[in-house]
């Protein structure tokens, strides 16, 4: 309702958003931070990082930490600081109104469900899928959302992986701890990944590659049997069997609670400037949902540590610029 | 864990599950699953909320796979429900409190 005005409210619970809560709830701004609701994709409380396992580059972790271990750890170091969790998806927002209205998912009709001074945009970006018909029918029957959760179900089966960066490599380099044999399939000759991850891909014996080649369709009744690859330069089809298909061919960012407010680039990623200042004052973004560059765990939580220090800022400035106008007026 | 959720396993599912005069809630999950654990505690409110009604209860699908299999669960977390012994409903993946329920109302009665 009209009467709760925060000084901050943060909308995502990744590296970015928990980062940017953590600096605000020190900082005695009591944030409130909009973690998003309970799904099997990366678009959940906890980000993309809840679907990984062990994360080998985050600093200060020698022998590495889980991806779920990590949010869990950096949502509890948020809540000690006194920062509000509230499990809820921000379906609309008001950024011309002062102090801006954002609307949780269910509670559109009425006002606002919070009002805020700043705002924190830590929204991330989500996996994106195939699209394929097929896909979502299978869809927990072989179609699998997350690796770590599901690879264990494809003990001695055939497994097939989509993609060509460093997610597709790792997804790949797990279930070979699982399945019999892993068919990475790339749209082009090369891949996108990193050294590293294609070293140690190229040297798995579970793992082999069918390179120039896309997924048109998916098989199986009532579970998955196999998927249609076509062969981009020849148009050649062919039907591999597969009874597990993973898809990890890149990422689209959360931002269609900004269109029309907010400018976007070509990709749909927020633009930020000076920082991570967007166009509209008191507005800050973070993380994934404003880099297509870097995109990774440090770099997300080191914007959220930039909007947090940000909104610190413009909040000085509003109550300074308030008590300026309170004693001219008398 | 909250008292309202029990934990069961191969042994236990059928007298739990099975035989519950209850509607039952099953949630398959394992300890290295993220969307398992965001989903946990929205099950231990569901719990709570629907007490006497309904009977939330857990299985570990690592140490379980028994009835992972029986059920065909190839994905976690899957959430069935069963009623009279025979699994009505089924929700594949994480989801927010009030699809759940929308979900497993139906099958509750009015009680």
């Amino acid at each position: 309702m009209g009467e709760d005005v925060r000084n901050v409210v943060i909308l995502g619970s990744g590296p970015a958003g928990l980062t940017a809560a953590i600096y605000t709830a020190r900082a005695d701004l009591r944030p409130l931070v909009v973690e998003g609701e309970p799904s099997s994709t990366s678009d959940q409380p906890g980000g993309q990082l809840m679907l990984t396992t062990d994360v080998e580059n985050f600093p200060g972790f020698p022998e590495g930490v889980l991806g779920p271990q990590l949010m869990t750890d950096m949502r509890a170091q948020a809540e000690r600081f006194g920062a509000d969790m509230r499990t809820a998806k921000a379906v609309s927002v008001d950024l011309s109104s002062t102090p801006i209205g954002i609307w949780f998912a269910g509670e559109e009709a009425s006002g606002p469900s919070v009002r805020t001074r700043s705002l924190i945009i830590a929204t991330g970006a989500r996996s994106l899928m195939l699209g394929l018909p097929n896909e979502a029918r299978l869809l927990g029957y072989g179609v699998s959302t997350c690796a770590t959760c599901d690879g264990f179900f494809f003990r001695d089966r055939p497994i097939a992986v989509v993609g060509g960066g460093d997610s597709a490599l790792e997804e790949a380099l797990f279930l070979t701890k699982f399945g019999r044999s892993v068919t990475v399939i790339h749209r082009r000759k090369e891949l996108r990944a990193s050294k590293i991850m294609q070293d140690r891909a190229f040297r798995n014996e579970k793992i082999d590659f069918r390179w120039d080649s896309v997924v048109t369709d998916v098989l199986g009744g009532d579970r998955l049997e196999g998927i249609v690859l076509e062969e981009v330069n020849t148009g050649e089809t062919t039907t591999l069997a597969v009874e597990g298909l993973f898809v990890a061919i890149g990422h689209v960012p959360n931002t269609d609670l900004f269109v029309g407010q907010l400018e976007l680039d070509p990709a749909g990623y927020l633009v930020t400037r000076d920082g991570t200042k967007t166009a509209v004052p008191g507005v800050f973004a973070c993380g994934d949902v404003q880099d297509h560059t870097y995109r990774q765990a440090i770099t997300a939580a080191g914007s959220g540590c930039m909007a947090a220090i940000d909104a610190e800022r413009y909040l000085a400035d509003l109550e300074s610029h308030e008590a300026l106008a309170a004693e001219t007026a008398v | 864990m909250a008292d309202n959720i029990t934990h069961v396993s191969d042994e236990t599912f059928d007298e739990q599950v099975a035989l519950s005069e209850l509607p039952v809630l099953v949630d398959f999950w394992a300890e290295w699953c993220g969307p398992c654990k965001v989903i946990a505690p929205v099950l231990e409110e569901i719990a709570g909320d629907k007490a006497g009604k309904l009977k939330v209860v857990k299985l570990n699908v690592d140490e379980n796979p028994r009835t992972a299999q029986r059920f065909q669960v190839m994905s976690i977390p899957t959430l069935l429900l069963f009623k009279g012994g025979k699994a009505q409903s089924r929700i594949v993946g994480a989801r927010p409190k009030g699809q759940i329920l929308a979900e497993v109302e139906p099958h509750l009665s009015a009680r």
